[in-house]
């Protein structure tokens, strides 16, 4: 199949950037979206121009690095899929393709469609683990977990950390990357210890980095590759309150040992 | 917590719920007019009556409302700042229209609101409402609203008004269980679905006073007392 893409160029995160037509020819429909860009790069590399940057590395769908927003949707219209695992049979021969990369303040463009999304690390260092001895593993069954709730924790820690809620969201709102974050922790007793800290730090990170608010439109849950719901969002609202009338726990030893 | 993104929004929830509320009753007034003049002059008379009552409700809405509208309009300006750089093209999966245009319905309310004080409160636009009185004396409200809505500009603006209303409403309600935490996936659809009846009551109910008085069923008394 033959496509035009109109690709989103930036030379650094300072210049100004702008969208640039080309012509992918010959693409095989079982190519997924970024082996179409491998094509299209092999062709600008023959012709001596600048390939298009564009972030990857597992290609599996489990990393969370691929981030392209394909005709106005993060990670493309296919629900439920990383840019990595969509393949060009869900495009048609002919069509014309816009491929941005993810807008926020918080993840500025680097390169032509990569994106820095070290905020995300940032809000996860400000919480987002669990200090716990460092020993030998305990066993898997030691601390028997209702399965509804194994569930819960599980569905949030799915989350691959891609952005592409921040992308989609109309305010750049990073809530359902945190919510999921929170989530996680919040459905496991290893997560109990740091509960009222862990939230509180990693919302205010999140307020640090410049995100938006949430205002509930969904638009997150939609485009999640890994289909998390804005259920976190709410339990993430939920934590925050009760952390709020709590307290600050008194300095905890952790880690020891 | 209430110097965070979320203790913000939790306010901005709260205050909405109370100004949700205000409108419900405020039509639950209104629909006094289907009764006569005399039940609606007298429920006004009897709000009149209790000068305390009254003006802790007006000061508290007002305030409500300003908290409401400043600290909404302070989110709205940090989502701006969110993201500098627009898409040149973005396409909207599953947001709805009255979920994204939250912010204008908003505004286009508060530009109602302050015209509906200005004419049938404070009755700046039209004066000589404020010489009106009823059969017993009383300032006559039944006369006021059916001249004010024999009137078919300030009808279709009134119209027009509820109907901005119903769409901000659909999306206030699940929303404010949202922004709380009281929705799970199990009740959000439920709640997405009362949202949308409510709405819909206060719409229609509303809107019937401007449409009956238009079309002549909600009259002034005619003939003899
Ligand atoms: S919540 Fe979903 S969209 Fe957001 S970062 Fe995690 S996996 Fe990506
Ligand atoms: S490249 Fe790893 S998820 Fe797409």
């Amino acid at each position: 199949m033959n496509l035009t893409l109109r690709v989103w160029r930036q030379k650094s995160p300072r210049e100004a950037g702008r969208l640039v037509t080309y012509q992918a020819r010959d693409i095989i429909p079982d190519m997924s979206f970024l082996e179409m860009l491998d094509v299209v790069n092999e062709g600008l590399i023959l012709k001596g121009e600048d390939p298009i940057a564009f972030d990857h590395d597992c290609r599996e769908g489990i990393c969370g690095m691929c981030s392209l927003v394909i005709n106005g949707v993060p990670h493309g219209h296919q629900s439920g899929t990383t840019v990595c695992q969509l393949h060009m049979r869900h495009f048609h021969d002919g069509q014309t393709i816009t491929i941005e990369p993810w807008r926020a303040r918080p993840f500025p463009v680097l390169k032509d469609l990569i994106i820095d999304r070290s905020a995300f690390d940032r809000i996860i260092q400000a919480g987002g683990f669990t200090s716990v001895n460092a020993g030998g593993a305990p066993d898997a069954n030691a601390i028997p977990i209702p399965k509804e709730e194994a569930e819960l924790a599980m569905d949030a820690a799915a989350c691959i950390g891609c952005g592409a809620c921040v992308a989609a969201c109309k305010n750049a709102s990073a809530m359902l990357f945190v919510g999921a974050k929170v989530s996680q922790f919040l459905h496991l007793p290893q997560g109990h210890p740091e509960r009222e800290a862990r939230v509180r730090n990693m919302v205010a990170a999140m307020d640090r980095e410049g995100f938006g608010n949430c205002t509930n439109t969904y638009e997150c849950e939609a485009v999640c590759p890994k289909n998390i719901s804005v259920r976190v969002i709410a339990e993430l609202n939920r934590e925050l309150r009760r952390a709020a009338f709590r307290p600050p726990p008194a300095k905890r030893a952790v880690g020891a040992g | 917590m209430w110097k965070t993104s979320i203790g913000l929004k939790l306010i901005v929830a709260v205050t909405g719920v109370l100004l949700y509320l205000f409108v419900i009753g405020h039509m639950i007034g209104n629909l006094q007019v289907y009764l006569g003049p005399n039940a609606l002059n007298t429920y006004a008379e009897k709000l009149r009556a209790l000068p305390p009552l009254l003006w802790t409700v007006r000061i508290g809405l007002l305030v409500i409302a300003v908290v409401h509208i400043t600290l909404t309009i302070t989110l709205a300006f940090q989502n701006r700042a969110a993201r500098p750089i627009r898409y040149v093209r973005k396409e909207a999966v599953e947001a709805s229209v009255s979920s994204r245009t939250m912010v204008y319905s908003g505004l286009a309310l508060l530009g109602f609101v302050v015209y509906h004080l200005l004419h049938l409160t404070w009755k700046l636009t039209n004066p000589q409402y404020a010489s009106l009185r009823d059969a017993h004396d009383r300032p006559d409200v039944y006369a006021m609203v059916v001249l004010g809505f024999q009137n078919p500009v300030a009808s279709v603006i009134y119209i027009a008004a509820m109907i901005v209303l119903g769409f901000h409403f659909t999306h206030a309600f699940s929303s404010f269980f949202q922004t709380v935490g009281w929705s799970t996936p199990r009740t959000r659809p439920t709640l997405e679905r009362v949202a949308l009846i409510l709405a819909a009551i206060i719409v229609v109910g509303n809107i019937s006073i401007p449409l009956s008085i238009l079309l002549g069923v909600v009259h002034l008394p005619t003939g003899g007392m």
